[in-house]
Formats: structure tokens, sequence, C-alpha cells
């Protein structure tokens, strides 16, 4: 719903990090969007491919690489994928586990071609 | 092609002022808490009620956001605490720049408690981080009790769930024992208070939660100025 919006946050991201690279072109831009920021891949590619249209970015790419929720088990540490909220550690039995991964909503790397 | 790493949040410029807003309340031990719901939650109804309970001594004040319309504003500003409305044209959620600007002109050193009412919405706001000390998510059981399934980034962030509207569950079918499940599943252990803003019920337990709350805030104040 407001992936036009983060799509617009990206983009002054890559505004920003192009004053630092004056000779080359941002070709490409990572981003991690974990599965529990509320924000949905599709829809923040389309809100993306708007923006950069018929602009002085094209061609700019967007990748998205989406984190699924990660839970620790805070008495064995195992690591599990979390599936359909069940925090349950499948190792051990407990139900005190933390989220470690599945928040992000992060910009990882560009692509610069010289 | 030369790939370098950036390793930023994207929602960077939103989360540096949320930042300077935290430690400015911090600074001056102000609780700030931040309400989110879907529409028709009830989360206006909720602060009348808060307001009117509200010891007078307090030094509350509360921003409410909505897309259109005063109409939130009117509601409130007649416990006599200061209130203003963000109208936001269309944007379906608050951001930390909005709640700056409406700082402006509130003398910060004259408030103890500021609540933000968030526009009603379950998503977007879960993005964007207000430099509140706690979100607190409504959950009224007019809704689904799936709510938190289908929407857990909220739940998840919140530290205080409100099942609102608990005057109802005689006559709708929601089963309140399955959305605390749900509400758990997604965030175990979060804290749960029923209320009823039309009965009362439960709003004792609230306003303990939000004393002992502003207790904490004014305690790291001190602990700053040792």
């Amino acid at each position: 719903m407001h992936e036009l919006g983060i799509a617009s946050s990206i983009l002054e991201c890559v505004q920003t990090e192009a004053k630092r690279h004056p000779d080359g072109r941002i070709t490409k831009v990572g981003v991690k969007i974990g599965e529990l920021c509320g924000v949905d891949p599709d829809a923040l590619q389309f809100g993306f491919e708007v923006l950069v249209k018929d602009t002085e970015w094209q061609p700019l790419a967007l990748e998205v690489e989406y984190i699924p929720r990660v839970q620790r088990c805070s008495q064995c540490a195992h690591e599990f994928r979390m599936a359909d909220f069940d925090p349950q550690c499948p190792r051990c039995g407990e139900f005190s586990t933390q989220c470690i991964r599945g928040e992000e909503l992060d910009i990882a790397y560009m692509e610069v071609e010289a | 092609m030369n790939r370098i790493a950036v390793e930023k949040k994207v929602l960077n410029e939103n989360q540096v002022l949320a930042e300077q807003l935290r430690e400015r309340y911090r600074q001056l031990g102000i609780l700030c808490i931040n309400l989110i719901s879907a529409p028709g939650s009830g989360k206006t109804a909720l602060l009348e009620r808060t307001l009117e309970r509200m010891d007078k001594g307090t030094r509350a004040a509360v921003l409410t956001g909505d897309l259109q319309t005063e109409n939130d504003a009117q509601r409130l500003v007649r416990f006599g605490f200061p209130v203003k409305q963000i109208t936001t044209g269309g944007t379906c959620h608050l951001d930390a720049k909005m709640i700056g600007r409406h700082l402006e002109d509130w003398k910060l050193e004259d408030l103890d408690l500021l609540i933000v009412e968030n526009v009603g919405n379950l998503v977007c706001p879960s993005s964007y981080d207000l430099g509140e000390d706690a979100k607190i998510v409504l959950l009224s059981t007019t809704e689904g009790e799936d709510k938190p399934l289908k929407y857990p980034s909220i739940f998840f962030k919140s530290e205080l769930m409100l099942l609102t509207k608990i005057d109802l569950l005689p006559y709708v079918p929601f089963k309140a024992d399955v959305a605390r499940e749900n509400a758990w599943r997604v965030h175990p252990g979060m804290e749960i208070i029923d209320v009823s803003s039309t009965t009362g019920e439960g709003l004792d337990r609230w306003m303990r939660w939000l004393v002992a709350r502003r207790t904490k805030a004014k305690a790291k104040l001190q602990s700053v100025g040792a």
C-alpha cells in the first residue's frame, strides 16, 4: 500500500550515492525486504519501475532479496525458519524464541558502471 | 561493473528524524505512545475515555492523524488538553517529519505525555518510526480474530494490544481467546488488555499501564540527570 513511498525512498538513496560516483552510473540497486516489514516485493518492484521510467535514471534495476523470518531459541540457540507463526523451537520444544531476521528494510548494494 | 556495499536503511531519513525526536523526549522525560489500528477500531473513543480519566495535573497532549477532516481533534479538544490534527491529505500513515513539524509551536518542556493517534491503517504505519516509546495496536471485537495473522508486522512491533469493544462480545461471533492466541503466535508474550470505551471495562488497567510507563520515562530522565 505504501510501496511507492518506499520505492521513492530507495531512489533518493540512489541519488545520494550517485553523487559519490560522478564518473560512473548506477545500474542496479539491491534491497533486503524482511517478511515482517509489511512491504510487498511485487508492488515495490512495480512502483520502482514506474518512478524510474522515462527519467535520467533509466536503465536502473531493482533487485529484491526477500528475507524470511528466522527465530533463535533462548534455550538451545537453535535457529529456525518460522513457519505459520509457530514460535516453538523444533529442536528442544522451547516456546521462548527471539526473532533475529525478517525485519529488514535495507539497501544492500548498488552496481556502478564506469 | 563494480558492486558497492551500501548497507543503509531504506527509510533512513525517517529513522534519523525519529531518533532525534526520541532523544528529545528522553531528555525531557516525556512518554510518547503511537496508537495504531484499522479504521473504526476505536482509537478516538479510547482517547476520549483516556483524557476524561486523566489526572488533571498530567501534562498530556495529542496529535491525531487522518487523511481529511478535523473531526477527531474536535472530539478530543473538549477535555482540556492540547490537541492538534494532522491531516495527511491522502498519505496513509504518519511519518517522523510530520510529527516534528506539528510539534514546532508546542513547548515540549511543558509535556509529560504525548499521544499520537495514527491514521487508521494496519499496514503502512508499522514501517514508520515516529520516535515513540511504544507502539500500541488496537483490535476490536467487530473485526476478524485472524487480523494478527493477516497483518503480522504491526502486531509484532507493538508492545501492547488493546482488545477493544469487549462489551460487544456477547453479540458478535468474535472469539477473544482465538484472537489472543493469534496475537501471541505473531508476538509471543505481548501484553493484552481487554477494554470497552462504552462500559469502561478494563480502562483502569489501561490507565495503570500508562502511569507505569510514564513513571519509567521520568525515572530514565532522573538517572540521566544524576
